[in-house]
């Protein structure tokens, strides 16, 4: 092998983490990047692109399918080995806590997969993270939506201004030690049962 | 207890005696807090299981002995002291494969020898005209989907390297590969081979019991190490599962106990199917053929549940016979020391009689499994890619 950019093949069926994992390697200088999000016939997929690296997400049922590389085939040009080896222990722990898996074909020195790696786990945290801050963000509107009409039906029952409704909910939450959101869910609930 | 276990499994019926254990507090009455992890392929419950995210882990049998041997992956002492289940997997063919060889076969279409010796006139006939080569799909390289596979067409003569494909396919994606023509059959356990019946899509030709007669599926799977350091966890987890499949394998709990498992978060299909498969009463076509066995999935029943190393070295002999590695008495004895009938006993506080050497396998073609003579044993069949 020289010492040309490795070729690498990320299969992934989030094309947002895929793009985020493939600008990262770019911009690391690894030019040589092909993205696999269809899963049918992955293997000769594969096969055809004749990768170096190959990394897949570990939510992928298809990381069995790639298993199969390992054993001996006609179908296999060249034998292909799974990157941690039996130093490796942290390597793979970081990865599996990212939630990435990565195998390389052999002969691929060491040193020139640690960076990839590298930077695929923290491609991956980042997108967890983002992903996460996405999920709070949808919760947050999700809730403002609830208050919003728990607020309508206190204002209504009670004669309560706006304002006076939300200092309501407030102090019940407060006082409950509940959010205000579970306070305005359970005002939504009790309003629904006695229509 | 500082911290709840966190353990593995597949959604498939045979990780029944894990899930009732859990979700019927069976394992809280043990005083263990156990939390069920739903995962989506074999290599994440190994390598989970092998670092220490998992404590435990539903695995394949042949993944804990390779895991032992190093094979295909880092080599992690395991130890398996409670069986999972016995038999449970079918053979799946679609609708123009099981025309094929119906329209071959000689005998009992039950026969797996019939079948088999079928199947060798479709891919004769096959090759003959020039037609791509048949393609099963099996769940894992180390499965024993795989090594029932081969095991069946190889006795038929049927060589599964040289003339057809095996591909591994994840369980979930078998129905739909089936369904579009990307394999013609395949072998994977319950409730796949039904949903792939009941969308008329596929036929079930045989149940793995028609081809050996006790098969080691699936184990309660810990690291060596962890089992050593925590002998009452090891024991208060076997107890809690063999409660399971006691209440599992008792016909009026069945109902209840396919209720359970058919929870989304569990194994997420029909409880009407997954009763199908405990109960052993399956519909094999879909034109509504029914097939009923005693020996479809055992739960714990005929000391189903008990570790056999003469399993173990079954299965080693398989890697050996496939050339997935290289006979050695040292691996022999590695990989029978997997199964662990003596964590078994001791947590039960019972001696139970293993089945003789005979009836231990049961396959329906070879001579009499003989863990003492696997050169011996392997050079009665004619197929098989041993290295030398």
């Amino acid at each position: 092998m020289g010492e040309s950019s490795p070729k690498i093949v990320i299969v992934d069926e989030s094309p947002i983490r895929a793009a985020i994992l493939e600008e990262g390697l770019r911009e690391a200088g690894f030019t040589g990047v092909v993205h696999i999000s269809e899963m049918q016939s992955l293997l000769s997929r594969i096969y055809a692109l004749d990768p170096d690296v190959i990394l897949i997400d570990l939510e992928n049922p298809s990381r069995d399918v790639l298993e199969q590389m390992f054993q001996v085939s006609r179908a296999v040009r060249r034998p292909i080995a799974m990157f941690v080896d039996q130093s490796d222990a942290a390597s793979i722990q970081a990865s599996v806590d990212a939630g990435v898996s990565a195998y390389i074909v052999d002969g691929l020195k060491k040193e020139r997969i640690k960076p990839i790696l590298d930077l695929c786990i923290s491609r991956f945290n980042a997108f967890a993270k983002l992903q996460d801050e996405l999920d709070r963000t949808k919760s947050a509107l999700e809730d403002r939506k609830v208050i919003d009409r728990a607020k309508g039906i206190l204002m209504k029952l009670k004669g309560l201004t706006e304002d006076e409704a939300y200092v309501l909910l407030r102090s019940t939450a407060m006082r409950e030690k509940k959010k205000i959101g579970e306070i305005a869910q359970s005002i939504l609930t009790a309003s629904e049962m006695l229509k | 207890m500082t911290r709840p276990l966190r353990i593995g499994f597949i959604p498939l019926c045979d990780a029944a005696a894990l899930i009732v254990a859990v979700d019927k507090g069976f394992v809280a009455a043990e005083g263990l807090d156990v939390i069920l992890v739903r995962e989506v392929s074999w290599s994440n419950v190994r390598d989970k299981l092998n670092i220490g995210l998992f404590d435990a882990a539903h695995l394949l049998a042949p993944v804990a002995i390779a895991s032992s041997l190093g094979l295909g992956h880092v080599r992690v002492s395991i130890a398996a002291p409670f069986n999972l289940g016995l038999n449970g997997n079918a053979i799946t063919v679609s609708p123009a494969l099981h025309a094929g060889i119906m329209s071959e076969i000689d005998g009992d279409p039950f026969d797996p020898m019939a079948t088999a010796l079928a199947l060798s006139r479709v891919v004769a006939s096959r090759r003959k005209s020039g037609a791509e080569p048949l393609t099963f799909g099996m769940t894992f390289p180390f499965s024993t989907h795989n090594y029932q596979l081969r095991f069946w067409m190889a006795a038929g003569g049927v060589d599964p390297d040289e003339d057809v494909r095996l591909v591994v396919l994840p369980p979930p994606y078998m129905v739909d590969s089936l369904a579009n023509g990307h394999v013609d059959a395949f072998c994977v356990g319950a409730p796949w081979n039904s949903i792939a019946v009941d969308l008329g899509i596929g036929h079930i030709l045989h149940f793995v019991a028609d081809i050996l007669v006790r098969a080691v599926e699936k184990v309660l799977a810990v690291r060596q190490e962890w089992s050593e350091k925590n002998p009452e966890l090891v024991a208060a987890l076997v107890r809690a599962a063999s409660r399971a499949a006691e209440f599992i394998e008792q016909p009026q709990n069945r109902a209840e106990a396919a209720r359970i498992l058919a929870h989304p978060e569990r194994i997420g299909v029909d409880a009407e199917v997954i009763q199908r498969t405990l109960d052993g009463r399956l519909k094999i076509s879909p034109d509504g053929t029914m097939r009923e066995s005693g020996r479809y999935l055992l739960v714990g029943r005929e000391g189903a549940a008990r570790p056999d190393p003469m399993q173990a070295a079954w299965l080693y002999a398989q890697m050996v016979r496939w050339g997935q590695a290289s006979f050695t008495p040292e691996a022999l004895r590695t990989a029978q020391a997997v199964f662990r009938p003596d964590l078994y006993d001791a947590a039960l506080g019972r001696k139970e009689k293993l089945a003789d050497a005979s009836g231990a396998i049961g396959a329906f073609a070879g001579p009499a499994f003989d863990a003492n003579d696997i050169a011996g044993h392997l050079a009665a069949f004619e197929i098989g890619r041993r290295k030398s």
